[in-house]
């Protein structure tokens, strides 16, 4: 008889206990991770393939809308259609016919543009092997506290994805990246979105931890196109972004819907392509992973609850600068256009020096010409 | 006849010619130009480090002092006995910690010294007359009617890198030397785990190694909370004004940050560099509005808004293009005049005392009221000095939690200084460079061993030579830092292991070692067969007709001879 209530008492301090570390710490062991990080990557050009360029730029919207910073995005768009010359309304890139919303917006940065999207770049941005110079915001500094969303758009096979018409990625160089990631600590988690045709190929050859994948058509089925604007004259999104962006559209930075929602995401009614998801490799369940684990970016904070007092003086900064000042280098500006560097001008000679060659050689053969023509007897006249 | 026979030969020598060019000089020729150059690796000892066995040696000093020992007993001291404790973390990974424990009797001068009237004083003197090295810890025994601690404090940890311990009650008479040893042992144990190593740090640190399944979620935090270890961090204080109109603020922030910052970050020179900057940001607001709160008559933001505070603020913070290393935010609001006066509130909807909130691995937000600095009827803009000392206490203290230094609540019983003007004590210090050396450490050889495993699985990547020399620098210094660790010297330890880092770093993220090269067999056989089968088709037939010409040859001449 007394054993039981022991025990309770026993679980009611535990849970008591318990409460009270949650209370502490708070979110922390919902989801691992710190920060999040964004790839988005559009690999087709050409004016026809508007679509993969609205695709991208639509994901790219809602992940800023969310609260992903443009420091941790990198948006890779192998073709510029906002400023393209058959774009009948420049500086836009339109999700919806009848031009209802422009995903291009005021404040998009593109980090690579045009030719710089390559699968040598991509690679590079996802391991990390870029060379010194490479800028900050070319750069996924991401660690092993970041959730990182790569979403890729553009034609593709079995097993392969084509960028910019004239090289292709692998899956088994993606697995093969995706590791090299894993080994460097990389990532927190993943999420991969494909939306191309036979997208499930891509994902097939994963063998990493903590990666979870969706694609929008499986192996021998193509992705299909949502409508054509009569107006711009191609076709503006394919299926599986659009309803994807229409799902997005819905959550906010303190939403709580999760991943098995967007599972459910475009399905074949819809789509007319099976889309299909990978989460074996994944540690935590799908149903308890936030939408905004990945696509937005949710602090944890806590509460700073101690403070140190601090009673020294400030020291005045000034008499350190005192004795910079004796030793003032005065800068004057460099020439900023050195034209006489550009133009290759040749000084212009003050003194007088005697005739160059070619002047020299021109005259002997215009003497050479007249006296062997005319013959030496005029010399006499000359001399 | 004779000139078929002679046409014949020519054929046959003219193909066995062209068959002996192509294996002797062709096939030699071709496979050396399609070899990729790999420089050597130092396999072997990369395989050695995979498998890890660390040997932390921390050296501890117990004084008695005046009281605590018989006469007698002070004969048998001193003394010094060593303790080894094993942990195996995993198949790869083994740690041992090793404490050398060297006992002796105080000195007069620290008789004098810990006569002092209160702990803190006998803590400067007994500085003052000699100094510990990096890693090694002191710790005095003091009888139990000191007047140095107070009631129930047993340990009082001092800034630099001594402790005061009490010895207990029923250590007062009719003992021997044994009992003493063993009642203190444990005691010293707990202190040690406080103020150098413990098993639970030692472990979190080795996370790039192992990963450790959820067990303590403290810990967890505690781990998540500090930045990784890094050759450099760069730290930005903001100051954010959203009503220019209202308040003209001026912080003195060079002063302050010469003042209350930089000693901190000079005594943390061993780690790492630190690069400092500021800006001041008009027209920011927070991304969240706060709400009236009637009962306090203020502005309240509550901890569930607070996380989306930071997203907004963040796109204008604006970092550092010239480097990749991590950046530290430190930022102050000054709330507009129509939201003043804004406080913040923790779960329990308790204001909090200092206002502030840190978010883990990205810095710090401090909230400073100034509503309080002028009365209602007053001509805008005001000007207001921020009072920097307050608001550096705060920066400081997060700084520490964000660079990893734990202020985890110490046990009953033990009473710690606060640190002193340069924010960090010596012991702290140590504390952190020994986890540091041991993340640099186990991060090193993760690097090493992984990318050894990928440059034996892939043939095909180009190894250059600066390659091959970064990774045997790294070796190098990797095995001359566990050598280090496992002597006690700790300083030449954390610098071998950065130098071990930095290489290995170096060697893994070179751009050469991109694998662009994947061939799947069929292509393989699709590149070399138009190449190869047309000219070795005719040399194989024409090979094989010598050959049946022989074995017919041999053939006529046995039935000849039969």
């Amino acid at each position: 008889m007394k054993i039981p209530t022991l025990l309770s008492l026993f679980a009611a301090c535990f849970v008591a206990g318990s409460a009270n570390i949650e209370e502490n710490v708070g979110q922390f062991f919902s989801s691992g991770h710190t920060n999040n990080w964004a790839v988005l990557v559009c690999t087709s050009r050409f004016w026809f393939n508007y679509r993969h360029v609205a695709n991208t730029l639509s994901v790219y919207r809602s992940v800023k809308r969310l609260g992903i910073p443009d420091s941790h995005i990198v948006l890779m768009l192998a073709d510029d259609m906002a400023c393209n010359h058959r774009n009948p309304k420049p500086a836009t890139v339109f999700s919806h016919k009848n031009m209802e919303l422009n995903v291009y917006g005021d404040d998009v940065e593109v980090d690579y543009r045009g030719y710089e999207v390559t699968v040598e770049n991509f690679l590079r941005v996802l391991t990390g092997r870029l060379p010194p110079s490479t800028p900050r915001s070319k750069r996924l500094l991401s660690d092993d506290r970041s959730n990182i969303l790569i979403y890729l758009t553009g034609h593709g096979g079995n097993g392969f994805l084509k960028f910019q018409d004239s090289e292709e990625i692998s899956n088994v160089e993606l697995a093969d990246a995706f590791e090299q990631m894993w080994q460097k600590r990389r990532y927190n988690e993943l999420l991969f979105i494909i939306d191309t045709c036979q997208g499930a190929s891509m994902y097939e050859r994963f063998y990493s931890p903590n990666l979870m994948a969706l694609a929008s058509s499986q192996v021998g089925e193509d992705s299909l196109s949502h409508q054509p604007d009569l107006a711009i004259g191609v076709h503006l999104m394919d299926r599986y972004t659009f309803y994807l962006l229409e799902f997005l559209e819905d959550i906010h930075p303190a939403s709580k819907a999760n991943m098995n929602d967007l599972f459910k995401v475009c399905p074949k009614s819809q789509c007319v392509s099976t889309p299909g998801h990978r989460t074996d490799l994944f540690l935590r369940d799908p149903g308890s992973v936030l939408i905004t684990d990945f696509f937005g970016s949710v602090r944890k904070v806590e509460i700073t609850t101690e403070t140190i007092s601090l009673t020294d003086p400030i020291k005045q900064v000034e008499e350190i600068a005192v004795h910079g000042e004796q030793e003032k280098e005065t800068y004057s500006y460099v020439d900023q256009l050195p034209v006489s560097e550009i133009i290759h001008q040749k000084p212009k000679q003050k003194d007088w020096h005697p005739p160059d060659g070619f002047i020299l050689g021109l005259w002997t053969l215009i003497l050479l010409v007249f006296f062997k023509s005319y013959g030496a007897k005029h010399l006499k006249h000359i001399f | 006849m004779a000139t078929t026979e002679v046409e014949r030969r020519r054929g046959q020598l003219a193909a066995l010619s062209i068959a002996a060019v192509v294996i002797i000089i062709g096939v030699p020729l071709w496979w050396r130009t399609t070899e990729t150059y790999r420089a050597w690796l130092p396999v072997s000892q990369i395989q050695e480090l995979a498998n890890l066995e660390l040997q932390l040696s921390a050296d501890v000093e117990v004084v008695f002092a005046r009281g605590t020992v018989t006469p007698e007993q002070q004969k048998k001291i001193p003394l010094t006995l060593s303790q080894d404790d094993e942990h195996v973390v995993d198949e790869d990974t083994s740690l041992r910690y090793r404490y050398e424990t060297r006992y002796r009797t105080a000195t007069i001068m620290e008789e004098d010294a810990l006569n002092q009237p209160t702990a803190a004083e006998a803590d400067l003197s007994l500085h003052m007359l000699s100094e510990s090295p990096c890693g090694s810890l002191v710790v005095y025994v003091v009888p139990e009617s000191t007047s140095l601690l107070p009631e129930d404090v047993e340990v009082y940890i001092g800034q630099r890198r001594t402790a005061l311990l009490r010895i207990g009650t029923q250590m007062r008479v009719g003992r021997t030397l044994d009992q003493l040893l063993d009642h203190l042992e444990p005691r010293i144990k707990k202190l040690l785990q406080l103020m150098s190593f413990s098993h639970t740090d030692i472990t979190a640190a080795l996370s790039d190694r192992v990963r450790l399944s959820p067990g303590n979620k403290e810990s967890i935090a505690d781990s998540m909370r500090a930045f990784k270890s890094s050759p450099g961090y760069e730290i930005t204080f903001s100051l954010l004004n959203p009503d220019p109109k209202s308040h003209r603020l001026h912080w003195d922030i060079e002063g302050a940050v010469q003042t209350f910052i930089q000693p901190l970050l000079t005594k943390l020179e061993p780690l790492a560099n630190f690069s400092i900057d500021s800006q001041i940001l008009y027209y920011a607001m927070l991304g969240v509005n706060p709400r009236f709160d009637n009962s306090h008559n203020a502005y309240t933001l509550n901890a569930d808004s607070l996380a989306h505070v930071i997203n907004p603020v963040e796109a204008r913070l604006g970092s550092n293009a010239a480097s990749s290393n991590p950046v530290l935010n430190f930022l102050l609001y000054v709330p507009d005049a129509n939201h003043s006066p804004l406080y913040i509130q923790d779960r329990k909807k308790q204001q909090v005392p200092s206002n502030a909130f840190h978010s883990p691995r990205w810095g710090g937000i401090m909230v400073y009221n100034v509503n309080s600095f002028y009365g209602p009827d007053v001509a805008f803009p005001v000007d207001i000095n921020i009072n920097m000392a307050k608001v550096m206490g705060v920066f400081l203290a997060q700084l520490r939690l964000l660079l990893g230094v734990q202020s985890s609540t110490p046990p009953p019983g033990f009473l710690v200084a606060p640190c002193g003007s340069s924010g960090l004590a010596d012991w702290e210090l140590d504390r952190l460079m020994w986890s540091r050396s041991v993340e640099n450490i186990a991060t090193a050889t993760t690097t090493i061993t992984s990318l050894a495993q990928l440059l034996d699985q892939i043939g095909n990547i180009v190894i250059n030579d600066n390659i091959a020399q970064q990774v045997s620098s790294a070796v190098t210094s990797l095995q001359l830092a566990v050598a280090e660790l496992e002597s006690g010297n700790l300083g030449f330890a954390l610098q071998y292991s950065k130098e071990a880092i930095l290489a290995s770093e170096r060697a893994f993220f070179d751009p050469s070692l991109l694998h662009l090269l994947y061939f799947p067999d069929d292509q393989k056989f699709a590149i070399y067969i138009p190449l190869f089968l047309p000219m070795c088709v005719p040399i194989l037939l024409s090979l094989l007709k010598i050959a049946s010409e022989v074995r017919q040859r041999r053939r006529d001449k046995q039935t000849k001879t039969d």
